[in-house]
């Protein structure tokens, strides 16, 4: 697999934006965990709220609002050797709808999509179902397209769930 | 014990005591549906309950449905102010009055089957075409008495709490001195007052609600199950470029890593009838950056010398008997509610210190989203050692479940006292009292 929409000459073309949407996902299901961090841009969030609708992520509680740090702390977990809720493993796996493209900002460098989708984590015996929403903001960075912010508004998102230890 | 037959424990008081030793407890306190029931009848019946915080009530009509046991109830607020607890139950038959989780209700309750109404106070309002119940001896029925009401309800300082039951404790007798926990949490807000804020985590656990409650006071477990979230938290900050601001995740996270001997230091207090807590002299929230012009708030409010003493109380986790934890430097309250032996929600409520700075709210929910939602790193190093709990106590070879960690054969029951901070002795006084109360109306 390409690494997604690499050295772009000028404004990613809607297709380039939906590529880069759909081989992040790809990424995750392949478990290419420190790849897909070097997608967020510097500032980068990973954001999942609580809320229906939710727009505040300070105030508000979400069930992620994570900066690189936070993120690169869940990676490096997940492959610790004392990391006993990944012994076995959990897998996951993505079905996206074809993402849609909603806002494009070529002055302000800010592409907006949207994606419906269907997550699946397993564990063991286990198999959990989520249906979301993916929301995109991609930016150009250095030739790249990089995520500014990963929104995941999951339907039942204030529903009491289990663990939920991967990305979608 | 342990041969799987129902009705071994129903009625049979010694067999119930027999359960809890005192250096260990029997398996079937987490894994038997018999004894999850008596605890149902009993244990929450006889005990205070938390229901919720009057501030998600704050006008007339505000109701909030939950349950206190496995028993569904609703928390009202009357025109009068006053807070009232009523199953949620319409007397007619049998349906759930609230519409949603919480909202507004207006003057009255109205079924939405029959519309039967009721007052705030549960009482029977009107039922449509009454004239139907004429020379039918309604007057005796049951249905005519309305929502029954919780008889034993009591507002402390906005904590809501009920107990089902006439017999058991007052709730001065049954808290005492462990609201001194509760006092720290509200009196940390420069106007005496908390509010619920930000949303509440729900996080589905598949083990018994007591081995949560359990492990609120057990400071033998962080630097070793969460190794894989705290510990790697402090390995990735180490990498940060040298004079980069701490993060406040990185605050939250690191000191789950101290030593046993922090742990050790920072003490236990236990209280009677099973409540109790960590960090008597400090806890792993001692060391939380300050945040710009809380003090001046609170020693307005206070006078310097008592914002001092306020805020110098570090208290890590405050177990109320029989399920709640509050942590009153973070502002957060954790529910453990039980829905069968091997299930328990929990829920993570977090409160607004009025009149503070948001960066307090801030903190609140960042601390309770990166350890408490079913999202959170840490929550997944718990909830994996419940589970492996709620597995492994079906060895029929081994059926007891040890807890004599510094005992001491002089350790009295239903005492205060403040010891070596990696005692047990906490988790004994739970089960002391659970044997106290769950046996006091069978």
């Amino acid at each position: 697999m390409n690494s997604p929409a690499s050295c772009l000459t000028g404004p990613p073309t809607d297709q380039q934006l939906i590529d880069f949407v759909v081989s992040e996902a790809r990424m995750i299901d392949m478990q290419r965990f420190e790849e897909w961090l070097d997608l967020f841009s510097e500032d980068g969030h990973y954001w999942m709220p609580l809320e229906w609708g939710q727009t505040d992520p300070r105030l508000t509680c979400s069930l992620m609002y994570e900066d690189r740090l936070l993120l690169k702390i869940r990676v490096e977990r997940l492959k610790g050797n004392r990391t006993f809720s990944q012994k076995p493993k959990s897998r996951c796996h993505h079905v996206l709808q074809t993402p849609q493209v909603d806002s494009r900002n070529e002055s302000a460098n800010l592409y907006q999509t949207w994606t419906p989708m269907h997550y699946v984590e397993t564990r063991f015996d286990e198999q959990q179902l989520f249906a979301a929403w993916a929301t995109h903001t991609l930016c150009v960075e250095d030739g790249r397209l990089k995520i500014k912010l990963k929104r995941v508004d999951i339907v039942n998102c204030d529903a009491a769930f289990g663990n939920i230890q991967l990305f979608m | 014990m342990g041969d799987g037959h129902m009705s071994r424990y129903k009625g049979n008081v010694e067999a119930v005591r027999g359960l809890v030793r005192e250096r260990e407890v029997h398996r079937d306190v987490y894994i038997d549906e018999e004894v999850f029931q008596l605890e149902m009848d009993h244990l929450f019946a006889n005990t205070w309950v938390y229901v919720g915080h009057d501030s998600q009530i704050a006008n007339a009509g505000d109701y909030f449905g939950t349950t206190i046991g496995s028993q569904p109830v609703l928390m009202v607020r009357h025109g009068d102010g006053s807070v009232h607890v009523l199953f949620n139950r319409c007397p007619h038959k049998g349906v759930r009055v609230t519409t949603e989780t919480c909202g507004n209700t207006g003057k009255f309750f109205r079924c939405p089957y029959h519309a039967w109404s009721f007052k705030l106070d549960g009482s029977l309002l009107a039922i449509p075409l009454k004239k139907g119940y004429e020379n039918t001896g309604l007057e005796e029925s049951e249905a005519i008495k309305g929502l029954t009401p919780v008889k034993h309800v009591r507002n402390y300082r906005g904590f809501v709490f009920a107990k089902l039951n006439d017999g058991g404790l007052d709730f001065e007798d049954f808290f005492a001195d462990s609201l001194s926990s509760l006092d720290n949490m509200v009196d940390r807000s420069p106007a005496g007052r908390l509010e619920v804020a930000g949303g509440v985590l729900r996080y589905m656990h598949n083990c018994n609600w007591k081995m949560l409650v359990e492990n609120q006071t057990d400071t033998c477990h962080p630097m070793v199950a969460h190794e894989s979230s705290a510990g790697t938290a402090i390995d990735v900050w180490k990498n940060a470029p040298e004079g980069t601001k701490k993060p406040m995740a990185v605050e939250i996270f690191a000191p789950f890593m101290s030593s046993y001997e922090f742990f050790e230091g920072m003490g236990i207090r236990v209280w009677p009838n099973g409540h109790g807590h960590t960090g008597v002299s400090h806890s792993i929230h001692s060391d939380y950056s300050v945040i710009p012009g809380y003090f001046e708030q609170m020693s307005e409010a206070y006078g310097e010398e008592k914002a001092k003493a306020i805020l110098d109380e570090n208290r890590h986790n405050t177990v109320y008997f029989p399920n709640v934890m509050i942590k009153g430097p973070i502002q957060l309250l954790r529910l453990f509610k039980p829905i069968s032996a091997n299930k328990t929600l929990v829920e993570s409520w977090t409160f607004r210190l009025v009149d503070a700075p948001d960066v307090l709210l801030e903190r609140t929910l960042m601390y309770n989203r990166l350890i408490n939602a079913p999202t959170s790193v840490v929550g997944h190093d718990d909830l994996e050692m419940y589970e492996r709990a709620q597995e492994g106590l079906h060895v029929d070879a081994n059926q007891w479940v040890n807890i004599q960690r510094l005992y001491s054969q002089d350790e009295k029951p239903d005492v205060t006292a403040e010891t070596n901070g990696t005692t047990e002795w906490q988790m004994r006084n739970q089960f002391r009292a659970w044997s106290k109360f769950i046996t006091m109306s069978m």
